[in-house]
């Protein structure tokens, strides 16, 4: 039989065509990079940029990765200040979120005003004077000083602001009389219910300190302290000189790995996150 | 109803509430609101390095800047940056959420990948983005040269090097921006559309006069947030480019961090976070005020 043209060529059908070549293009650059990544020469040629996987994939470019970068030790400094945010973030951001859902105060509407002010902050611009303030406080050079800075977030205070707006009184008011403590309450009641709303916040925390470089460059001289991104940059400044490559494909995908298995496991609650937030 | 059923001292149960905001105003306080006074102040006087006391010296580092050409060139560049960055990356944004609206299995592959740039480091896409711009041998030349486009120096050439710094951060931001535009459009409710369409409105004046002023917020929003980004991103400048060739991609905050870093002239940096802090508030209330009042809100 032969195929009717008129009935496959909907407008529903030329769009998806038509979205799945940009999409092509738009991937473009990661493709590359994969390819790139198991060339047998990846020193350049003419070649190089070639999306046809024309040769024998070989794991040699990883090896010398893995050879010419401190990989466990950036990964563990990498770990070391994501956790290391995330959880005083959490605490904050839990404590302020409960005063600013379930308690009425002087001052409230004020307070939450001031908060809403950092929203509209790129901490970024203010790495002058936060550097003078973190050589006062003696933690210049230190993974402690990369993330003070962020240990008190507005962004996380409203997530859990209105998480636990969400929830309905009746749980704590039960808990009241059986004769919980607000204590209790918070951590017995509220914070189990809010799980969605950490989540969340902690994905886009994790993912934003993951990828950060700026601050820490400027916070750390320490090489034994260096994080990730910095160290991907100056593993890539000296393949680059070399122009190989396949070595800076393959060091990019190290540190991409984390969070791209993260994602594909994760895939509706990272899209969600991410749609909550925004800020980041 | 909130009777308390231990005995707390009735001073502490009235504090509570501040004891709660403390820690997290503590953080804002000490790396956000006083940071900002600070600059203020140390924008105002002669001081050079952090440490001193430095003698006021009223607007002089304003007119320091105000007279350097790297400044000003800064402040032209990012201007143009934040035009070439936001309106496409949001518009494409718009437009991926568009096509991507209706949930297939198709669409959700789709979505993904294109929103794959957003979970690489923007370092990780600036040292991949050195190749694609490569002359002759990189991605973008070897494919244009099978058009018959022939070889171009992206980064080297000071009048594209900062056109492609902006096609990187719209490849890497329009796939987040999709994903808020995703959102409003499951907002939209279905009634206005189907009222439109019996109307006899073709689907492009359904876009325009339903789709359209239905998202407002989630444009102002967008618009916000594509803007900071555009002021206090720069990791791709620093890897790329160092703010050459001839300062053509030197940014606000490049320009902030080299003065700060390398010529240690804390007068010319702090002088330069305030103007670009009151620039980025400025842009960011107008933008939201201005796509608010034409947007009809109606519930």
């Amino acid at each position: 039989m032969k195929p009717d043209l008129k009935k496959w060529a909907t407008p529903g059908a030329l769009l998806a065509a038509a979205m799945c070549a940009v999409v092509f293009l738009w991937s473009t650059p990661f493709l590359w990079m994969l390819i790139a990544s198991f060339r047998p020469d990846p020193g350049g040629g003419l070649g190089m940029a070639s999306l046809v996987p024309d040769f024998v994939p070989t794991l040699q470019s990883y090896r010398y990765a893995i050879e010419d970068g401190y990989w466990p030790l950036w990964f563990l400094n990498s770990t070391i200040l994501v956790t290391g945010t995330l959880v005083v973030q959490l605490v904050t951001i839990s404590l302020a979120g409960y005063a600013f859902a379930r308690i009425t105060f002087p001052g409230k509407e004020a307070i939450f005003y001031i908060f809403l002010l950092q929203l509209m902050l790129a901490p970024p611009v203010l790495i002058v004077p936060n550097l003078t303030t973190l050589v006062h406080l003696g933690l210049y050079d230190s993974l402690i000083g990369v993330m003070a800075p962020y240990w008190g977030s507005a962004f996380g205070t409203f997530l859990m602001r209105q998480t636990f707006r969400t929830i309905p009184k009746d749980f704590e008011e039960a808990a009241i009389i059986d004769g919980a403590s607000w204590w209790q309450v918070l951590r017995h009641v509220l914070i189990p219910l809010s799980l969605p709303g950490l989540t969340a916040f902690s994905i886009v925390s994790v993912v934003y300190h993951w990828n950060e470089f700026l601050w820490p460059l400027m916070v750390i001289n320490d090489p034994d302290k260096m994080v990730l991104t910095v160290g991907l940059v100056s593993f890539a400044q000296g393949a680059e000189g070399a122009s190989d490559w396949g070595l800076i494909a393959a060091g990019t995908l190290f540190i991409m790995a984390p969070l791209f298995i993260a994602f594909t496991a994760f895939q509706r609650q990272f899209v969600n996150s991410f749609m909550s937030s925004g800020v980041k | 109803m909130n009777k308390p059923t231990r005995e707390t001292p009735r001073s502490f149960r009235s504090a509570r509430p501040y004891l709660l905001l403390l820690p997290a105003f503590l953080c804002l306080a000490a790396f956000t609101y006083w940071p900002m006074l600070q600059v203020l102040l140390a924008s105002l006087t002669d001081k050079k390095r952090v440490g001193d006391i430095g003698a006021f010296a009223g607007a002089e580092n304003y007119v320091r800047i105000f007279q350097d050409a790297h400044f000003l060139g800064a402040l032209a560049n990012n201007v143009l940056y934040a035009a070439g960055t936001v309106m496409p990356s949001v518009l494409f944004g718009f437009l991926f959420a568009l096509a991507l609206r209706e949930t297939t299995n198709l669409s959700a592959v789709l979505r993904s990948i294109l929103f794959f740039p957003t979970l690489v480091p923007l370092v990780g896409a600036a040292a991949i983005f050195i190749f694609v711009f490569m002359p002759d041998i990189g991605l973008l030349d070897y494919y244009l040269a099978k058009l018959g486009i022939s070889a171009t120096n992206w980064l080297g050439n000071p009048d594209l090097a900062l056109v492609s710094l902006m096609a990187l951060t719209t490849w890497k931001n329009a796939g987040y921006y999709m994903l808020f535009f995703l959102a409003g459009l499951q907002a939209v409710p279905q009634d206005a559309e189907e009222a439109a369409k019996i109307e006899g409105a073709n689907w492009l004046q359904r876009l325009y006069f339903v789709i359209i002023p239905m998202l407002g917020p989630t444009f102002a929003f967008v618009l916000v947030i594509a803007l900071i980004s555009a002021v206090s991103q720069i990791d791709h400048v620093i890897v790329m480019t160092d703010g050459g060739p001839n300062n053509s991609t030197n940014l606000l905050l490049y320009y902030i961090y080299q003065q700060a870093h390398e010529f240690y002239d804390l007068g010319k940096a702090t002088a330069a976070t305030v103007v670009t802090l009151i620039a980025l508030l400025t842009l960011s209330f107008l933008s939201l005020r201005t796509v608010e009042r034409k947007v009809h809100y109606e519930t």
